[in-house]
């Protein structure tokens, strides 16, 4: 899974003036090939600030990797079944390989792995909103494991398509394990949607609960997110925070209609005319506020990274030997 | 703020002020080069990275980031200070190769030559 990486929503947009000290035959050489559809990889000629974009994003995405994996994590335990706990640890242990093959393509851009770590341990680096949510029960389980991960699909597939060649393909490896995750997580859902009277009611209380935080998910509107021109145009960005909400809409609302489960907004319907979906907007403050750590979460989350990272420090010390030296990956 | 749901914080007590010290160089190790085989007689293939702290734990991990899905038969891991590579800036290198058609099966048009020769001799 993974959320839509936010730009810093603190941050204005300097875009033009950083672009100002690029060597602009450099740089037309440079759009023209993505222009082409070619892909960039890590050695080759790039503005500071396609640099800078793509490990913020890459970033982004495996921290939403890793923390996503927490909620999930714990109901390992508590899954019902023998099979589902299996298929559950080997959606976690995916999560968890996704963050490995992330963070491996925005070091090919120059910033190590520990320091990716450090940025996300002390809340620097942003992840996935949605995973400052907490999982009440196991149909929260399900729905994140089929509606967040529709969505993270979307967005992945999309991306998988962009200019930087390391991220393009470990998205194209991703993607392929996603759908065991989009489908174990259907699976579940329907099962208690076509279950006895209390599963319907715990999985419709599920998704009233994720509602919120999966219109979220895209992230902030296009009307108030301005910076994404030159990023679609880098092809860093392949779709637009609107455009990938709608796909989503258009693609599972039907489907949750379909399991006669309804939908927590009275505003939602499809506008035959236009073809698109109209919805209440959704609450952008509250996602500010989550983001820049106020959800009832943020705070847990990093401390249970933190003693993962403080508890396996001992075994890394221990394993290390003299005579190494670290080199960029090449891909 | 809810009562956590997570027993590492409710059961196992994880404060959530719990400031470490931040990683160091080199805390993850060097990185090793993953090749990936599907099947015996197949080409092995670069798939992508893991980091490790020695060949063998390296080999452990690239079982478990690229054999865990489809076929494996054979891995491979190569440190990644130890691949020499050429630049895609001096590409021009290999740039006369498609000129040099006399390496190709292609370059050869017996057939033609044969054809005009047998012409030749009916007339
Ligand atoms: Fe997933
Ligand atoms: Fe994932």
């Amino acid at each position: 899974m993974y959320g839509n990486a936010y730009i810093e929503p603190n941050e204005a947009s300097k875009t033009h003036s950083v672009l100002a000290d690029e060597d602009p035959k450099l740089l037309a050489e440079f759009e023209a090939r993505i222009e082409r559809g070619e892909k960039i990889e890590p050695k080759d000629w790039m503005p500071k600030e396609y640099r800078k974009q793509l490990i913020r994003m890459i970033e982004q995405h495996g921290h939403s990797e890793i923390i996503g994996a927490l909620p999930e994590g714990t109901w390992i335990t508590r899954a019902p079944g023998f099979k589902r706990k299996l298929a559950l640890m080997a959606k976690v242990q995916d999560e968890v390989g996704h963050a490995q093959l992330l963070y491996s393509a925005a070091e090919t851009l120059g910033k190590s792995r520990e320091a990716m770590i450090n940025d996300l341990i002390t809340g620097k680096s942003k992840y996935s909103n949605v995973f400052n949510y907490p999982a009440f029960t196991w149909a929260d389980a399900c729905v994140i494991a089929w509606l967040i991960d529709a969505g993270a699909i979307i967005n992945q597939v999309a991306n998988a398509k962009g200019s930087y060649g390391p991220y393009c393909r470990a998205l194209d490896r991703i993607c392929t394990e996603e759908s065991f995750h989009l489908k174990y997580g259907h699976d579940n859902v329907v099962t208690l949607a076509t279950g006895t009277p209390i599963q319907r009611q715990m999985v419709q209380e599920a998704l009233n609960r994720w509602w919120p935080p999966i219109m979220h998910f895209f992230g902030p509107s296009d009307k108030i997110s301005s910076h994404t021109e030159i990023l679609m145009k880098w092809k860093v960005k392949m779709a637009t925070n609107d455009d990938m909400r709608q796909q989503f809409l258009n693609m599972y609302v039907p489907k949750i209609w379909d399991l006669g489960l309804t939908v927590p907004d009275t505003n939602l319907k499809k506008n035959e005319t236009t073809g698109k979906w109209e919805y209440t907007e959704p609450d952008w403050d509250e996602f500010k506020r989550v983001i820049n750590g106020g959800g009832p979460c943020n705070a847990e989350r990093l401390a249970v990274r933190r003693n993962a990272e403080e508890r396996g420090r001992w075994v890394r010390e221990a394993l290390k030997s003299g005579q190494t030296a670290y080199v960029v990956p090449f891909a | 703020m809810i009562e956590s749901l997570d027993p590492r914080i409710n059961r196992a007590s994880i404060s959530v002020d719990n400031n470490i010290e931040p990683l160091g160089t080199l805390d993850q190790w060097e990185t090793y080069e993953v090749f990936h085989q599907k099947k015996r007689g197949d080409q092995h293939m670069h798939v992508g990275i893991v980091h490790a702290a020695n060949p063998e734990m390296a080999l452990a991990f690239a079982k478990e980031q690229f054999g865990r899905r489809g076929l494996t038969a054979n891995i491979w891991v190569v440190n990644t200070r130890n691949v020499f590579a050429s630049t895609y800036e001096d590409a021009d290198i290999f740039e006369t190769t498609t000129d040099k058609i006399y390496r190709e099966a292609g370059g050869y048009k017996v057939m033609d030559k044969i054809n005009q020769y047998k012409k030749s001799q009916k007339a």
